[in-house]
């Protein structure tokens, strides 16, 4: 499934730990930066390598939400719907978001671009409108701005 | 009220974040010092007693208290896990520490991991913070390289490895135990206690876990003593606090302030009053989870533990959710318990359960759909969710949802059509 040189890393990352299944959210954000998400295939192939049964990673990958046991669009929007957020400009920005990508929350663009996902907190509650790109805070965010930071976004 | 420049003296440093600078600071003269004089490891737990400091993350423990719970001589290794998940609504302050001035945790990290016998920690970071832990992960590696980490600091005899982990999004993994089983990699249910984590933590090995700011004022105190610490602002609950404000003021923001000040001097203060000139109509001043305040306590409270419980909330996370005269707050309610329902876990019933059924019943309500036993049901579900589960997260969502209840009940009872008519037939 991977290069040599990057079970390599991955086997470091499992060393760093006294057992190999502590390595596992670790190994898990690695494989899916490489992947994009986390297939079955790829569940089983961290399974051997954390010498665990293909059940406990998914236990896992089921579990958090930055994991994603779905395909996703080349560009993840993190969007917070929270209190704070929303009662100073968050709300204006999903509006904004939704009708430009012609999404609903946690739906993928039909050119496979954009995945919007609603965020629970993103500490940033001073600063909002706020979002993430591929886990990138942009702060502050006017609606001009989004909208160039989307074009920015191949 | 006076700011306050403890935590946050180095934040607007050019390069604050760096190595070279936070020694030019002074920075880790304590930790090195504590190595050479080899202090008395007990001493140093007494000393952190003394001074007072309450865990910052949201419970308020004494710090001191909790590193006296690990066990002597079970010839198990100790762990110090450092809790960055930061994700209570409102929260942003543990962030201005790993941005800013990451070493300075890390100081306090050495001191800490001395005081309490152990070789291993772990600093726990939500992994949304991108930025915060680049640095922590570059400044652990300037330590390293500095001879800071690593074997026989210093020649001291003191081993101590520091690694960064990370989380994937799930505000649980704050609550001390399910952080411990996110780091095992299992799925990250809390555990019951007891055991504690001191006595049983991470890898069935004792555990001490520290919430962020809470580890960086230890260098603070071993430095300038107990009793320097004990004596900053309110006396049962003292030290400075990072108090993060959000909402409905003309300046949101961070301030460092000494605990025993009053709420609306910050508000009328630093954050320049309610924005557009409004009124004020609530305040949820510890994270989502504390109850929340109307103006008239706002304008009598002072924020320090007992301070606060005299209004019947809590301090948390030092979260302070400012909401202007026009905030729906049945609006506001739906938008928290949300949080709520989201984030449980999923493994005890009356959370899992409960949690959505509260947004259901809300959200009914809201759209005009509600009937007037819903008020009485809410609370009822509270009080068979409150209490009756393995985490304080299912606590943390009734304790909004009961006060914002009780305060604003006129709000809820103005949406439900029954409500409406039967006022109408006692009208007449």
């Amino acid at each position: 499934m991977f290069d040599k040189e990057i079970v390599e890393e991955l086997e470091a990352i499992r060393s760093r730990f006294p057992f190999p299944k502590a390595a596992m959210v670790p190994v898990l954000r690695r494989v899916q930066e490489l992947r994009g998400w986390l297939d079955s295939d790829a569940q089983a192939w961290v399974a051997e390598l954390l010498s665990v049964k293909p059940i406990e990673v998914h236990e896992v990958v089921s579990f958090y939400p930055m994991f994603y046991g779905q395909p996703v669009g080349r560009h993840v929007l993190h969007v917070c719907r929270t209190l704070s957020c929303d009662s100073c400009g968050n709300k204006e920005l999903w509006d904004h978001l939704e009708t430009k990508l012609g999404v609903d929350r946690n739906g993928t663009t039909d050119d496979g671009r954009f995945t919007l996902k609603a965020a629970e907190c993103l500490a940033s509650c001073g600063t909002s409108p706020v979002m993430l790109i591929n886990n990138k805070r942009h702060e502050n965010l006017s609606l001009s701005q989004v909208d160039d930071l989307l074009e920015g976004c191949s | 009220m006076k700011l306050s420049s403890v935590l946050s003296a180095r934040f607007e440093k050019p390069d604050s974040h760096l190595l070279e600078g936070y020694r030019a600071d002074g920075g880790y003269e304590t930790f090195l010092s504590v190595l050479s004089e080899k202090r008395d490891p007990d001493e140093l737990t007494a000393l952190v007693k003394a001074s007072g400091l309450r865990g910052r993350g949201g419970a308020g423990f004494s710090t001191g208290m909790k590193w006296s719970f690990v066990p002597k001589d079970t010839g198990k290794p100790v762990y110090l896990c450092v809790n960055g998940d930061e994700s209570e609504p409102g929260t942003y302050k543990d962030r201005q520490i790993l941005e800013f001035d990451p070493h300075a945790l890390l100081e306090g990290v050495g001191i800490a991991c001395y005081a309490i016998g152990s070789h291993k920690a772990y600093v726990y970071l939500r992994c949304e913070f991108q930025l915060g832990c680049e640095r922590i992960q570059a400044a652990i590696d300037e330590a390293y390289a500095a001879g800071l980490f690593g074997k026989n600091i210093e020649g001291s005899g003191f081993d101590l490895d520091v690694h960064l982990t990370m989380g994937a999004g799930a505000y649980i993994c704050g609550e001390e135990t399910s952080l411990l089983n996110s780091i095992e990699g299992v799925r990250p249910y809390p555990r019951n206690k007891p055991p504690f984590p001191a006595v049983e933590g991470l890898f069935g090995c004792p555990t001490i876990v520290n919430n962020v700011e809470t580890i960086t004022n230890i260098p603070h105190i071993v430095k300038r003593g107990a009793e320097w610490h004990a004596g900053l602002g309110n006396s049962d609950d003292p030290g400075t606090r990072l108090w993060c404000v959000s909402g409905h003021v003309a300046t949101r923001g961070v301030w460092e302030i000494e605990t025993g000040y009053k709420l609306q001097d910050l508000i009328d203060g630093p954050c320049g009053g309610i924005r557009d000139g409004k009124k004020l109509k609530a305040v949820i001043p510890g994270g989502s989870s504390s109850k929340v305040l109307l103006p008239e306590e706002v304008a009598q409270v002072t924020m320090d533990t007992p301070g606060i419980r005299a209004f019947g909330s809590s301090l948390g996370s030092a979260a302070i959710i400012v909401l202007d005269e026009d905030t729906d707050m049945v609006d506001a309610l739906v938008n928290l318990m949300k949080f709520y329902a989201h984030e449980s876990c999923g493994q005890c019933t009356p959370c899992r359960e409960g949690t959505p059924w509260i947004v259901k019943i809300l959200v009914r309500i809201n759209e005009g759909r509600g009937r007037l036993e819903d008020l009485e049901l809410l609370d009822d579900l509270a009080v068979n969710i409150e209490g009756r589960t393995v985490c304080a997260l299912a606590d943390g969502a009734c304790w909004p949802l009961t006060s914002i209840l009780k305060k604003f009940r006129h709000e809820f009872v103005a949406k439900i059509p029954s409500a409406a008519s039967t006022e109408e037939v006692v009208g007449a």
